[in-house]
């Protein structure tokens, strides 16, 4: 028979359209408010942890509509939005800072749909509201980080030796080594050349000069390496922020895209984000005047330093201990009712304190505040120049050995104290960074958004199916039937695909395959006209109808899927998303519109022996 | 049964004979698009220029007038205020500013129009572009429709012939030009979902094209015995009705669109509304002018002697 299909093929055909469809069902349970736990450093979620929150919202009067403990993270869904941030605020209070109490939307799916790994679409932050920041990492300051630190393993080295030497300096990222007397020379090569890895050694023995010269892989990995710890601590810091599903991802070769749904607050977001202190801690001083310093005639070895507040303190140049071995920080109150920074460090931190501490009690110590700030002025590549700001914040004396936990005053008010403490526990970024591009999508556009698309798309919809029943007739409403079909497939297939998000270009790349899906019907359907008028039988016709138009709707479809791919190719965000429902839309309309009407067509009049007109 | 035209292969419409006229109504257009271009330039959004946009939304009614005033008295005096969407939506824009501080305009804005007008204003959308990223923008913009097109004639090269290839991207060339001369003539910003429209615009139009010229071949190896513009009438003429029904459920989507979209989706759905309508003249007259004009003959189009692999042994079964 000419328009029959065998029966695995219609199986194949339902089968692949029920898939879609089941795929496309959660969306149609919307989503619940909730407030989601998770652990921090140092924290984790365990099943008391759950008893905790049951048993605070009980005695606050929330009674939540479930109560989840899945993946390390408690998911606790409520009736409203107020509701939710009542209950943040209770859990927030009930669990300290060892927890990240975030708001979320939950997927109201059913279990049944969320075993087989059913999900409602993704929204973009066009749609669902939230914050998109681009970064870009000052890649000098990390360079510059690593020649210091190149500089004292060379200058130690070669006294350790005992090699004298006339200089060893920084020359535009190459490392120069000039040595007295030719001997002096001959030994530095000899330890030096080919010593490092990552840097390639250059002689000149006429002048006794030893240049260490950094290679290009060496750079490429101090960027990358760069900018994977500023991930690192960026995703530590939006943990801090208390933000559920955010996406910190690395976008070319320095620049790092974050992006935060929900959250409104853009100035406390980029605060913190942005911020770039660390700490240091240094003994003050005693030995030398303070006033000689301050006339210009800074001791060797010694810093000046401003005091915030007011005032200069001369410390000592030897670093006690960095930053970086802070494990946690936390705020309270001293005996005065002034703020404190309570300071946790890792044991080698513990260990270096404890060692620089046991002779110098009854000694000041400086605490030294580092932060990197914008310039307003430009480097010559046209970046952001950034200024390493450094000020003593607070000058206690020891009053005994200082261990692994200690605390630090004058730091300022709560408020400062606390954000001290909320960067010091995040760790401080390894390069400055600077916002290049920012997108803040407040909640009542993005539901405007939504309503604005959702009624495009069906006003649209509703006209292009009338316009094909009525066009078409019987034909048209297979063509319509197949038309739904495509939608539902689309919804299902982005709904599967974990990457693919739905953004408001995206609605419009929706809509847009409604009205090019039905080319797909109408190059066959006006081909099978054709057909009829040239005599053939209505079975004949269909056939041949659906064999000429196919290579033409391949070609046609091809094409605009090299469009969307070089779109998706190239977008970012919303254009993005665009790309997607584009591509997705027109593997799917090829399926619905070509095999789908078919398989309908074949079924409804294949079996017709005596089929003399169609309706269409 | 329901017909848009009566056209078909039997009864062509030739429209190839008024090529002359149409090649130049091309022309006349093209100057109009490219003198408007010359001397209005495009108006770049914020995407391509950087700077600083705020949406906001007032409790009632917006005093454009006043909002200037609190703006210019508080150093924002480059600022541009227009309503948006209804009479309570209000955007300014910040032009791109050479300091530090410009990724926190946006935040400055909202507390001074918070603070002298309204205490509950909404944020509806903040968007901060620097200028770096905005020059990266419009760059890979750029480069996106050139490897659209590049792709599109090494692909229509492959499965038809480089004549029709070139003609198809003629046309493109030329959907493209109208569009941002539209955009141009009355000063439309160019944001990013206009740079994804004129690729939507390309696929579409190229997709109309593409149907025509499948015909054509198609006819060409039936139709011995015609010279090839009167094979060109007949193929447009067949695939007319298609061409004008597809155009037309196109157009209702997008004129849906435009009016249900919302104020962020309107130049999107004005850009690939114009698309759609010079990209099917475009296929209908400017490709088929061209090809011609390149002397596309029946030869060109001949499928070629394809030798395949083990044809000449022996079915062994």
């Amino acid at each position: 028979m000419l328009n029959r299909y065998p029966l695995w093929k219609n199986l194949v055909i339902l089968a692949v359209v029920l898939f879609c469809a089941l795929y496309a069902l959660p969306n149609i349970y919307g989503e619940d408010h909730a407030v989601q736990v998770s652990a921090t450093r140092g924290g984790e979620v365990t099943t008391q942890t759950l008893q905790q929150v049951e048993s605070a919202l009980q005695r606050e009067g929330i009674s939540p509509r479930g109560i989840t403990f899945e993946n390390d993270q408690i998911l606790v869904r409520v009736n409203s939005d107020t509701e939710q941030l009542a209950a943040r605020e209770t859990l927030v209070k009930e669990l300290g800072s060892q927890y990240i109490v975030a708001l979320n939307l939950a997927p109201a799916t059913p279990s049944w749909l969320d075993k087989i790994g059913g999900m409602p679409l993704k929204l973009g932050l066009d749609l669902r509201g939230g914050v998109h920041f681009l970064m870009e990492v000052d890649m000098n300051e990390a360079l510059t980080k690593m020649h210091d630190q190149m500089l004292t393993t060379v200058r130690d080295r070669l006294i350790e030796e005992r090699v004298r030497y006339l200089s060893v300096a920084d020359n535009d990222g190459d490392l120069v080594v000039q040595l007295r007397t030719d001997e002096d020379f001959q030994r530095a090569v000899s330890l030096l050349r080919n010593q490092y890895q990552g840097y390639t050694t250059e002689l000149d023995a006429s002048t006794n000069t030893m240049r260490l010269v950094m290679t290009e892989a060496q750079l490429q990995e101090i960027r990358s390496n760069a900018i994977e710890q500023n991930i690192t601590i960026l995703r530590n810091r939006v943990d801090e922020l208390g933000v559920a599903e955010p996406l910190i991802q690395r976008q070319g070769q320095d620049r790092i895209v974050v992006e935060l749904p929900g959250v409104q607050d853009t100035a406390r977001a980029k605060e913190i984000l942005g911020a770039t202190a660390t700490l240091e801690f240094r003994f003050v001083d005693t030995k030398n005047d303070l006033r000689d310093a301050l006339e210009g005639r800074v001791p060797f070895g010694s810093k000046l330093y401003n005091q915030r507040g007011g005032g200069q303190v001369l410390t000592e140049g030897r670093v006690i201990l960095t930053g970086d071995h802070i494990v946690n920080a936390s705020t309270s109150y001293d005996e005065n009712g002034r703020p404190q920074v309570n300071i946790n460090l890792d044991s080698a931190g513990g260990r270096l304190m404890s060692q620089a501490t046991a002779s110098r009690i009854g000694d000041p110590m400086a605490t030294v505040f580092i932060e990197f700030v914008a310039t307003g002025e430009k480097t010559p590549e046209g970046r952001i120049a950034f200024d390493r700001i450094e000020e003593v914040v607070s000058v206690a004396t020891i009053q005994a050995r200082l261990g692994s936990s200690f605390r630090i005053t004058g730091v300022g008010g709560i408020q400062e104290a606390q954000n001290l403490a909320l960067l010091l526990r995040a760790g401080a970024l390894i390069a400055p960074i600077q916002i290049v591009e920012e997108r803040t999508v407040g909640p009542s556009l993005g539901a405007d958004n939504v309503r604005a698309g959702l009624t495009a798309i069906l006003a649209g919809f509703v006209l292009v199916l009338l316009f094909m029943g009525i066009y078409y007739r019987k034909f048209g409403f297979v063509a319509n039937l197949a038309l739904l079909t495509n939608l539902v497939m689309i919804v299902g297939i982005m709904s599967l695909i974990p990457g693919a998000t739905l953004t408001m270009p995206g609605m419009a790349g929706i809509l847009l395959t409604v009205g090019m899906a039905v080319d797909a019907n109408v190059i066959i359907f006006e081909r099978i006209r054709e057909e009829l008028k040239e005599g053939r039988s209505p079975q004949q016709a269909i056939s041949r109808g659906y064999e000429n138009a196919l290579t033409t709707i391949a070609d046609a479809n091809i094409t605009t899927l090299i469009t969307a791919l070089i779109l998706f190719a190239v977008g970012t965000g919303s254009i993005k998303g665009f790309a997607v429902t584009l591509g997705i839309g027109i593997a799917t309309s090829m399926f619905t519109a070509i095999t789908g009407t078919r398989a309908v067509i074949n079924l409804t009049w294949g079996r017709q022996k005596r089929l003399t007109e169609l309706s269409i | 049964m329901f017909e848009i035209t009566k056209m078909d292969g039997d009864n062509p419409v030739k429209f190839m004979d008024y090529r002359k006229h149409t090649t130049w109504l091309s022309i006349v257009f093209a100057v109009i698009a490219l003198t408007s271009l010359t001397i209005n330039k495009l108006n770049w959004g914020l995407d391509f220029t950087g700077g600083t946009l705020v949406e906001v939304s007032f409790s009632q009614a917006a005093d454009l007038p006043k909002l200037r005033d609190v703006l210019a008295d508080n150093s924002f005096d480059d600022a541009v205020v227009q309503s948006y969407g209804t009479p309570q939506d209000v955007l300014v824009r910040i032009p791109p500013r050479d300091t530090a501080e410009a990724e926190s305009i946006g935040e400055q804005l909202l507390t001074l129009l918070q603070a002298e007008i309204d205490s509950n204003i909404v944020m509806r959308r903040v968007e901060f572009v620097g200028p770096q990223v905005g020059d990266e923008l419009a760059e890979a913009g750029a480069l996106a429709i050139l490897v659209a097109m590049i792709c599109i004639l090494a692909y229509v090269s492959f499965r038809f012939e480089w004549r029709l290839a070139m003609s198809a991207v003629a046309g493109l060339f030329q959907d493209v030009l109208m569009i941002l001369g539209v955009f141009s003539l009355l000063q439309i910003e160019i944001d990013l979902t206009i740079l994804a429209a004129l690729l939507a615009v390309i696929g579409y139009s190229l997709n109309d094209s593409i149907v025509v010229a499948d015909r054509i071949r198609e006819n060409f190896r039936l139709l011995r015995k015609e010279t090839p513009v009167s094979v060109f009438n007949i193929s447009i003429s067949q695939t007319m009705s298609r061409t004008l029904i597809t155009s037309l459920t196109t157009l209702l989507v997008l004129v849906t669109l435009f009016f249900f979209g919302g104020p962020m989706i309107e130049g999107f759905s004005i850009a690939m509304i114009i698309g759609v309508v010079v990209g099917t003249y475009s296929s209908v007259f400017t490709r088929s002018t061209l090809a011609l004009a390149l002397g596309i003959s029946r030869e060109n189009l001949m499928p070629p002697e394809v030798e395949k692999e083990g044809e000449d042994q022996e079915v062994l079964l």
